[in-house]
């Protein structure tokens, strides 16, 4: 922070109005984001008593993932390590899935279109939003069921003899994990890629440069930002998600924060779904992390 | 130095739907030529720099490089660099980088390509810039670099879109010299594109003035200066007074204007219009601030112009005199300061004289606005 930042703060925005950001922003942080994750954390490191008392500070409900509950004939907790790791892998999937979508649009958005086609174009991608969450996934489990659209297709067409399941495949959970998050990939590109010079591709191309390498070379070392801030956004949400996998997912097919779920609803036990909970918010993190640190984005730029 | 490659535009049309932007333009640039199109903004100028390096298709006619029909040829593939009004330098490539992108996409090895970028730096006078980034550099510096990018490129023809307008005069007048010397280095065809015409002046072996899409005048500096094919040239290029009239008599290349308020005066036809004004044609004629001089008050004659003088002004290099003209128009008169002393003369009337050679009447037409 620079120094006196407080003070061109408040004479930027004055005494009265500057308090209350500070009390409004305050309290967002420190109530609102800081103090639950801190509850959670707790319960997460007590014994889970039935009675509703508080515990003992233990460590056993993070053994719990790795190894299982006391007494169980496997050395380790392959049921929820496997859960874990296929949610992560699916979610870098869905990620890199969505940025390969979505850079065309955003990219066509940001330099292409203009005017009128621009305004369709971004309705477009914004008016299905409006329908919510539960009923887009629904919808898409209709689409993708055994008598659904996509089969009725295939099979009329003669690519297909007999129905695909979609669904038992996973290929519904990806499409819809995938559309539910396009936006966000879409916009932060499109920001970036939007405020790009247009003589900078014409230099580019005038220079002998082919579309790919002007791609690569100028458009997205450019949109890193907006890249970075869109896939962050997409894989910390595929992780996070339960109502796609839930309604989209195979019978066989569960997604980690559905088991978190288990352990909150079902089990009653807060203490052993918070220490998933953790795990799971940490291990995103650090992921993040370390592929900012592998394409040298800075943290700064996220927010771009 | 070699010949150059020359541009050929035959019967060039440009229209955006209804607009017509370049309306049949017909040019021949020779190689290693430096020609500047030269216009007001919204002249179509822009627009036929587009089209020679392959951005913009002409709606009609050919545009030719080395005598090669660029139809149908990506500005990738036409042996052309542009340099941008606003440089467009990529922010995130080091300088070196910048410089030699062309080479990159050629698949030339780095060690290649910081050697070449070194040379280049030397040329541009900015030696061991090459790992810092476009933002570090001053105005001037980035301009230079983006010269020496496109020249990287080896071009047969470099394009140039009005690229000192972002400098300060100073900086401009330096580069003014500088881009000229490396044009008579490099040896290659510059196509320049300004609205000011002094830039033109100083840089061009040829111009073209441009007005609405069509190009009114093709020639050397001197030539459009002084001789100008039209009124909007004559008044464009350079500070000229108008005087309106008719031509009362024409007397081989010279004519006899009858002004609406100056009387009689005797004027040379500019070249392109000879044995074209006929008597009683509506006319304009131009005198330069520069030809008028002053003579002993009251003198009557065909080269003798009285008026009254509303303000008077001291520029450093001359002594301006303005005097009530035509249409609210002042007639301006610039005396060269050779240390003399000037005499006062607000509010009284003025007589001035002029060579009868240095006086051009055209057909009366449009104006540039200023």
């Amino acid at each position: 922070m620079k120094k006196g930042f407080l003070h061109n703060f408040y004479q930027h925005n004055g005494r009265v109005l500057g308090t209350a950001l500070l009390v409004i922003l305050t309290f967002w942080i420190g109530v609102l984001i800081i103090l639950p994750q801190l509850s959670m954390l707790d319960y997460s490191l007590r014994e889970y008593l039935p009675s509703g008392q508080v515990g003992e500070y233990t460590l056993k409900n993070y053994r719990h993932l790795v190894y299982g509950a006391e007494g169980a004939s496997d050395p380790y907790n392959y049921v929820d390590l496997k859960v874990f790791t296929r949610t992560i892998v699916a979610a870098i999937c869905v990620t890199i899935f969505n940025l390969l979508l979505c850079y065309p649009i955003a990219f066509f958005l940001g330099q292409v279109a203009k005017g009128m086609k621009l305004r369709i174009f971004a309705m477009l991608l914004i008016i299905p939003y409006w329908i919510n969450e539960i009923l887009r996934a629904f919808a898409l489990k209709i689409i993708f069921g055994a008598t659904g659209m996509i089969n009725a297709v295939l099979i009329g067409m003669g690519i297909l003899d007999e129905p695909f399941d979609f669904i038992r495949a996973d290929i519904a959970l990806y499409a819809g994990l995938g559309y539910a998050y396009i936006l966000l990939m879409v916009f932060p590109m499109y920001n970036v890629i939007e405020s790009l010079d247009h003589n900078q591709i014409e230099a580019a191309r005038d220079l002998g440069a082919p579309w790919w390498r002007i791609h690569w070379r100028i458009v997205v070392p450019y949109a890193k930002p907006g890249i970075s801030s869109g896939c962050t956004m997409v894989f910390m949400l595929s992780a996070g998600a339960l109502a796609a996998p839930q309604i989209l997912g195979g019978p066989s097919s569960l997604w980690f924060t559905q088991i978190i779920y288990q352990w909150f609803n079902d089990g009653g036990n807060w203490s052993q779904g918070a220490a998933y909970a953790i795990v799971l918010l940490v291990s995103c993190i650090i992921i993040v992390l370390a592929f900012m640190k592998m394409f040298k984005v800075n943290m700064g730029d996220i927010g771009k | 130095m070699s010949a150059g490659v020359g541009v050929n535009l035959e019967n060039l049309w440009i229209r955006f739907g209804d607009f017509v932007a370049v309306r049949d333009a017909n040019v021949n640039i020779n190689g290693g030529d430096f020609f500047s199109f030269l216009g007001p903004s919204g002249c179509g100028k822009t627009t036929i720099l587009r089209a020679v390096s392959g951005f913009l298709d002409p709606s009609e006619g050919n545009v030719l490089i080395g005598g090669n029909n660029m139809a149908g040829i990506g500005p990738n593939k036409r042996p052309t660099a542009l340099i941008f009004q606003n440089l467009a330098l990529f922010p995130l490539m080091k300088v070196w980088e910048n410089i030699t992108f062309s080479m990159e996409i050629k698949g030339a090895s780095a060690k290649e390509r910081r050697k070449r970028a070194d040379e280049l730096l030397d040329m541009i006078a900015l030696p061991g810039q090459g790992d810092k980034l476009p933002s570090e550099l001053s105005g001037g510096q980035k301009q230079r670099v983006a010269i020496a990018r496109a020249l990287c490129a080896e071009p047969d023809v470099l394009l140039l879109d009005e690229p000192l307008s972002a400098l300060d005069l100073k900086l401009r007048q330096h580069m003014r010299t500088e881009l000229r010397e490396i044009q008579k280095r490099v040896g290659i065809t510059f196509i320049y594109i300004t609205h000011d015409q002094s830039e033109a002046l100083t840089m061009s072996d040829d111009i073209a003035v441009m007005k609405a899409g069509v190009i009114d005048q093709i020639g050397n500096g001197k030539t459009i200066y002084n001789d100008p094919s039209t009124s909007f040239v004559a008044s464009f290029v350079g500070e000229n007074n108008v005087f309106r009239g008719t031509v009362k008599k024409i007397i081989g290349n010279e004519a006899l204007i009858e002004t609406n308020r100056s009387g009689d005066l005797l004027t040379r036809i500019s070249t392109a219009n000879q044995g074209k004004m006929k008597v009683g044609d509506d006319a304009m004629m131009f005198i330069r601030p520069e030809a008028l001089s002053i003579a002993p008050r009251g003198t009557q004659g065909d080269h003798f112009v009285t008026a009254q003088v509303t303000n008077e002004e001291f520029e450093g290099n001359s002594f301006n005199i303005f005097m009530e003209g035509e249409g609210g128009k002042e007639i301006k008169v610039a005396l060269p300061n050779l240390g003399q002393s000037f005499e006062s003369h607000k509010g009284e009337p003025l007589t001035l004289e002029y060579e009868v050679h240095n006086a051009v009447s055209l057909p009366a037409g449009e104006l540039a606005t200023e």
